[in-house]
């Protein structure tokens, strides 16, 4: 029987949806095995018998009750927060500019200087963090988490004024020109229409910014020995692994904790980031 | 209210000529149309006039000021675009005060200014709405309105109407020449199309490669073109062009022969081009100034021809004829009764007081066949 075209077409998305499942399980499974096994006690970690996928024993909250209490590990989210929103208030401040410059004045090289700075982008934080060492001495803040203010740019600014230049070159230009005549100044003009205007873009490396962040894990193991200056990924690392003894359940209670903030920032704004990205990229 | 002269201003990108040094004045209160094929360097002209573009030598003045240095906001005029460049997140409200809200005026001042001009372009339902919502003629006005707000002395147009549909651009064509009466500003306008130029034009200017052929009144241009591309440029269908032509003399008539059929010049034409006799020439003859013979109007379609229909367009009104008469190709404008049919032959009259001769050599100046 030759079904109808509005029921072929359910049928599609029913079937793309199945195609969905595999992915599902495969990023969904590390968060869920993380999950169980904050609850589980050391015991059932531990145990031969015990069975990795359930819960078979009592659940406890003894895992969360050490993080949270035990480890430093409030001060260390207040870290990374701090951090995270000034690197992404900062960079948000150089990309603006940045991009805006890039894609509107005409001055001397500014059609390589994208391309340029999309290329530092490409250098892998393994290969620096070495020279920066040196950098982060010079300036006096090793073992100071406000170093990372330095080193965090690094990383986001390039990828946000890219995305940013892409952004703002699809504006067309007799936008400018109408608000030029209108009596705007450049700051104006950027101000009160480029960023309106791109107003899905900046949200894009918002959030880009900050995840990058958030996450970033070899930066402050490299540089952060003192236990209050440490942020989420390298003091849950540092304290709940000491030597080969690896404090699981804590590990993955914590892990999950840190995740939290991403996940509701991307909850709220994920429509957003897959517009900015896909925009910038069709440039 | 302001005077707009350009004195010997010019324009280069890099190594090449954009816009040719040329002087123009344009009057207080004149609606002055800029028209040329693109790439002619009307727009470019337009936007050194805007200040959008800077130029390579010359002064600009509007009013008494000289504005070369000067950025467009200082220059007391506003601007329409081609795609209107609405600001796509304000609604059409603070679209059209976006430019008073940077000038720092009073907000009541504002909203009385806004709501005239909405009240004008018949627009004041749509004042909460955003770009988006709206259709192209309406964003049109819009982008008008924004530019009526600022209550410049000068207008500038660049050819706002090229995105509408051909009913639509004839409506706003119309409602933009009223605007120009009701506000009584300098107005200056780009466009490429001849028939906008010469419907809201007190004054056209004719541009091409960057070079100014012509400037006047729409009548004067479509009567006296200066040359060959003046002439086929003004004026739908353009005009038919004869090469090869020749001046002949037999007895005291003179006669202009081409490949095909000739026509005998009216004695107080031919007096003028008695020096011209067996040179070579071109002849232009408007496809309005050629009728069926047996509808043409006595004593002034003097001269006749035969010629064989290749194509017949009804337009009602009238009709359209695709002819060729020898080796020539031509289209003519003849009466709506006319028996037309393709293949046949017709005998086609000339109205010899309004035909052209162009001379051979390029730009072909128009040799004048009149006093003036």
């Amino acid at each position: 029987m030759r079904l109808s075209l509005a029921a072929q077409k359910k049928r599609r998305v029913r079937y793309s949806y199945l195609a969905l499942i595999p992915f599902l399980v495969f990023f969904l499974f590390p968060l869920y095995w993380m999950l169980i096994t904050s609850f589980k006690t050391d015991t059932e970690i531990s145990s031969l018998k015990g069975v990795p996928l359930v819960i078979q024993s009592m659940p406890t909250l003894a895992h969360y009750k050490m993080v949270l209490f035990e480890t430093r590990f409030l001060t260390w989210f207040w870290n990374s927060f701090e951090i995270a929103v000034v690197v992404t208030v900062i960079t948000m401040i150089i990309s603006i500019l940045g991009a805006y410059a890039i894609s509107r004045l005409r001055f001397f090289g500014s059609r390589h200087f994208g391309v340029g700075i999309f290329c530092t982008y490409l250098v892998p934080p393994a290969l620096l963090f070495i020279p920066f060492y040196k950098v982060v001495g010079l300036l006096g803040l090793l073992n100071s988490k406000w170093c990372l203010l330095f080193l965090y740019p690094t990383l986001t600014v390039p990828f946000c004024t890219w995305i940013l230049i892409g952004y703002f070159s699809a504006i067309p230009r007799a936008l400018d020109e109408a608000a030029f005549v209108d009596g705007a100044t450049y700051i104006q003009m950027l101000t009160k229409v480029f960023l309106p205007v791109a107003a899905p873009g900046l949200i894009a490396s918002t959030l880009f910014a900050f995840t990058v962040s958030w996450a970033q894990f070899l930066y402050p193991l490299a540089y952060i020995y003192r236990d209050e200056e440490k942020v989420l990924t390298n003091g849950i690392y540092t304290t709940l692994i000491r030597g080969d003894v690896y404090f699981w359940g804590e590990l993955m209670g914590g892990a999950l904790l840190a995740s939290v903030p991403v996940v509701v920032l991307f909850a709220f704004l994920m429509d957003y980031y897959v517009a900015g990205l896909t925009r910038g990229s069709i440039k | 209210m302001a005077k707009v002269t350009l004195e010997n201003v010019c324009k280069n990108f890099g190594p090449v000529e954009a816009v040719s040094c040329f002087f123009l004045e344009v009057e207080d209160q004149e609606f002055l149309v800029l028209l040329g094929p693109s790439g002619c360097g009307k727009s470019t002209t337009l936007r050194m006039i805007a200040g959008l573009e800077e130029i390579t030598e010359g002064r600009i003045y509007i009013g008494e000021n000289m504005v070369n240095d000067m950025p467009p906001r200082d220059r007391d005029i506003a601007m329409v675009f081609q795609d209107y460049a609405l600001y796509p997140h304000m609604t059409v409200y603070q679209n059209m005060a976006f430019g008073l809200k940077l000038a720092k005026f009073p907000k009541n001042e504002i909203d009385q200014r806004v709501r005239e001009a909405a009240e004008i372009l018949g627009i004041t339902e749509l004042l909460k709405r955003k770009p988006r919502e709206l259709s192209g003629g309406q964003r049109q006005r819009v982008a008008v309105g924004r530019a009526i707000v600022r209550k410049p002395a000068v207008f500038l147009f660049d050819e706002p109407l090229s995105n509408l549909d051909a009913k639509l651009r004839v409506q706003m064509r119309a409602e933009l020449s009223k605007l120009h009466q009701k506000l009584k500003r300098t107005m200056i306008y780009v466009t490429h199309d001849q028939v906008e130029a010469m419907t809201m034009g007190t004054k056209i200017v004719i541009m091409k490669d960057g070079l100014i052929q012509q400037v006047g009144p729409p009548m004067e241009i479509y009567e006296y073109p200066v040359n060959m591309f003046v002439g086929g440029f003004i004026g739908s269908p353009g005009m038919n062009f004869f090469p090869g032509t020749r001046i002949v003399a037999r007895g005291a008539e003179l006669f202009i022969e081409t490949a095909g059929f000739e026509l005998k010049l009216p004695p107080q034409k031919g007096k003028f081009i008695q020096d011209r006799i067996g040179q070579e020439v071109i002849l232009g003859v408007r496809p309005e100034h050629i009728e069926d013979r047996s509808f043409a109007e006595k004593g002034v379609f003097t001269e006749s021809f035969k010629a064989k229909v290749e194509v017949v367009e009804t337009l009602g009104s009238e009709i359209q004829l695709d002819v060729t008469a020898g080796e020539h190709s031509l289209v003519a404008r003849v009466d709506a009764r006319t028996p037309a049919r393709v293949q046949e032959e017709i005998e086609l009259a000339v109205n010899m007081d309004k035909i052209h001769i162009f001379e051979k050599e390029h730009p072909s100046p128009r040799v004048p066949l009149e006093e003036r």
